[in-house]
């Protein structure tokens, strides 16, 4: 387990399930181990605006906000926020853009989310496992297929395209 | 302890379940909601006043009783509760009393950024100021036994970062017995007649002396010894952002925000080179301590505005005045697309109307396509600027004034501004809309007094809101603006022709909130119906 603080920034619109993700891989750090810090804002995210959710974890994370530009990973769920959020991400970050797993191969366009969180796992310090559990534990039974399927997607496009991912650092 | 990821209204919720809260009121506000709804869904007994004053006084008549009671706002909602707070530190409380304020720095979803640490020494009253959630359950237990001790309200300052942030907290084993609440008559203790009220106040202001010599020595307050070259003071969740922009100072967190622990802060200040008060919205820390003689530095004018993250408290460390990166400006929030009040929006905006708004999702009518939006102050302040408007515009322009309200809105202060309608009414009459979608929905939909369901849906007394407006005497309408559009355009157009006084009650659900309000309206319902047959039935229209 390294030192250094891991900052993930989702972003969206209300009502994609950015917080929903957030929450996520919130406790999939939990059940790693690690110190673990959220912040969002979210008063009118219903009303379908721009939704970011910053998530910190380590050994001991302090402020609950990423400073700006210093994002180790973007994971965004609309096209519409890609450019809006980029600025976040530190050089060298990387960035999983909406178009990352393609909606036609889900079977569910709603689990864009856990599909990101599939690709961004594949990065992480968290064992594959410990996210899955995760994302049945925030889940209703009846959407754990559909979900880890879409979770297995993201997962497997971010190990074939793993130099391509690289290439998109920024 | 195995520790849980809450946020800090959820930290607050369970310290308030741990520390044997009798009683949680309040009104709903951005970032302090989800307090009342998770002590709520814990078990405690949660409900929503029709307003932040009517809840304060709740609270202190609970405290008064001896019970432990919670009461909780955003920060502009305390502005609504000042009344009762200034006297209530006068009379003090006999159980406890804890009362959150929710600030919003940077306004993420309010109409200002007023900092409520100036409440605590205007109202002069004990304030905890909490860095994150596990703080927020740690100080909850201090506020209540800050309380109890000075028997004094306590107010509890939480900001959207402390409020909405996630964070690891472990919770106590053992929790807090109360007493139970009984009456003890105390008539020169609450009576606030002046006779009273002029030894009162003496007693608050020698219980603050106390308080401020108990700070001084607690440990609420943290001291991390560093550097000599700088010095951090610090409250809040700022504790936090400078911890990690700034490692190896030396700080000061402070944790009582008032009375500050004004002697060990300058011993501090005085141990270091450089002293930096950080601190978020106004500088309330750093006022205090240069007028008390203390030399330190205060951060720029410019970091007043917004809130501070890592990067703004580097910036203000470093002395770096450069212009800061503009804040990515996302989709703004809008109307839903099915969202009823779509029709009003369009007749006003036909009809060009100048239009007295208020808070709520209907705000959101100043957006295009309609515009349709000339003032938003206040809750309630629709009804009053509506009226002034009339009074003073010439009658070509009074005769389109509208006054557009929500029906939460209207019940926590809009009713005041009907009855100064009905008494000082403007020559060419004035239309007032309801809007009512049947639920808070700004908030994220909470239940009213005019749902005639509690804050966790189970049926109780209903208060009609053209009830309320017959009553006082106005011409009534009730519309569903959505099923009929033009019939709605042309209701309005007829009563603005009118020198009359009235109301129009623009009814349809909000579409976010229809599914449960049919689910909760159907289960209310059924309890109506079963307590109509039997003793002491809650009436169906109180
Ligand atoms: C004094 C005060 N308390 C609370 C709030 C938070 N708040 C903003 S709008 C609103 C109520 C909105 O409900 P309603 O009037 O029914 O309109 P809707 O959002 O349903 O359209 C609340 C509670 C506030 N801005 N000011």
């Amino acid at each position: 387990m390294s030192t250094t603080v891991t900052n993930v920034i989702l972003a969206g619109l209300g009502g994609q399930g950015v917080i929903k993700a957030s929450d996520i891989l919130a406790d999939a750090a939990v059940r790693a181990g690690f110190d673990v810090k959220k912040a969002e804002v979210h008063g009118m995210s219903q009303r379908g605006g721009s939704v970011t959710s910053d998530v910190r974890f380590g050994v001991k994370v302090l402020s609950p906000m990423i400073p700006r530009g210093e994002a180790d990973f973007l994971v965004v769920l609309s096209p519409s926020e890609v450019v809006v959020t980029r600025p976040l991400l530190r050089p060298g970050g990387v960035l999983f853009a909406p178009d990352f797993v393609p909606e036609a191969e889900l079977v569910n366009k709603r689990s864009l989310n856990v599909a990101l969180l599939g690709a961004l796992s594949a990065y992480l310090d968290i064992p594959e496992r410990i996210f899955l559990e995760a994302v049945r534990a925030a889940l209703a039974e009846r959407l754990h297929a559909v979900n880890e399927q879409a979770f297995q997607q993201g997962r497997a496009r971010a190990a074939k395209a793993g130099a391509a991912a690289l290439g998109k650092r920024q | 302890m195995e520790k849980r990821l809450l946020s800090g209204d959820e930290a607050v919720a369970l310290a308030a379940r741990d520390a044997g809260i009798a009683l949680g009121t309040g009104y709903p506000g951005t970032p302090s909601t989800e307090i009342l709804e998770a002590f709520g869904a814990l078990g405690g007994r949660a409900q929503w006043a029709p307003n932040e004053k009517v809840a304060l006084e709740v609270g202190l008549g609970a405290a008064f009783g001896g019970g432990r009671a919670l009461v909780t706002m955003k920060h502009v909602g305390l502005n609504v509760a000042a009344d009762p707070l200034f006297t209530a530190a006068y009379t003090g409380v006999t159980g406890a009393l804890v009362v959150v304020t929710a600030d919003d720095p940077g306004m993420a979803s309010s109409q200002n950024e007023q900092d409520n640490r100036r409440y605590a020494i205007a109202a002069g009253l004990p304030m905890l100021s909490p860095a994150d959630p596990q703080e927020a359950y740690d100080y909850f237990f201090r506020a209540v036994e800050l309380s109890e001790r000075w028997s004094l309200p306590v107010l509890f300052r939480m900001t959207t970062r402390v409020c909405h942030s996630k964070a690891l907290v472990a919770s106590r084993a053992t929790p807090m017995t109360p007493r139970a609440p009984s009456f003890v008559r105390d008539i020169p203790g609450r009576v606030m007649v002046p006779a009273f009220a002029r030894p009162a106040h003496r007693k608050l202001r020698a219980k603050l002396a106390e308080i401020a010599t108990f700070g001084d020595a607690s440990d609420l307050h943290t001291v991390t010894e560093g550097s000599r070259d700088l010095g951090i003071i610090t409250d809040g969740v700022c504790a936090l952002h400078a911890a990690e922009a700034s490692p190896g100072a030396s700080f000061f967190k402070i944790g009582l925000v008032h009375p500050l622990p004004i002697e060990r802060l300058r011993a501090f200040a005085a141990g270091v080179k450089r002293c930096v008060v950080i601190e978020e919205s106004d500088p309330v820390i750093a006022e205090a301590l240069r007028a008390a003689g203390i030399a330190v530095e205060s951060k720029p004018e410019a970091f007043r505005f917004g809130e501070l993250d890592v990067a703004r408290v580097r910036r203000i460390l470093a002395r770096d005045l450069s212009p800061e990166p503009p804040l990515p400006r996302g989709k703004p929030p809008e109307l839903c697309a099915a969202c009823p009040y779509h029709p009003v929006f369009a007749a006003l905006r036909k009809l060009d109307c100048i239009v007295a708004g208020d808070i709520g999702c209907y705000t959101l009518g100043v957006m295009e396509p309609y515009r349709a939006l000339d003032t938003c102050v206040a809750m309630g302040a629709s009804i009053g600027v509506g009226l002034g408007l009339r009074h003073v515009l010439p009658a070509d322009q009074a005769r389109r004034v509208v006054s557009i309200i929500g029906d939460s809105t209207f019940i926590h202060s809009g009713v005041s501004g009907i009855m100064e309608m009905v008494y000082n009414p403007p020559e060419l009459g004035h239309v007032v809309i309801v809007l009512d979608n049947g639920i808070t929905a700004m908030t994220g939909q909470q239940e009213h007094p005019g749902t005639g369901r509690t804050l966790e849906h189970q049926a109780t007394g209903k208060i009609s809101i053209e009830g309320l407006a017959r009553a006082m005497g106005i011409d009534t309408a009730i519309l569903d603006p959505f099923a009929n559009p033009a019939g709605f355009a042309t209701l309005l157009a007829e009563k603005l022709a009118t020198p009359r006084l009235s109301l129009i009650v623009a009814r349809r659900p909000c579409v976010l909130a229809a599914a449960d309000i049919r689910g909760w309206e159907k289960a209310a319902e059924a309890t109506r119906a079963a307590q109509a047959c039997c003793p002491g039935a809650v009436p169906e229209d109180a």
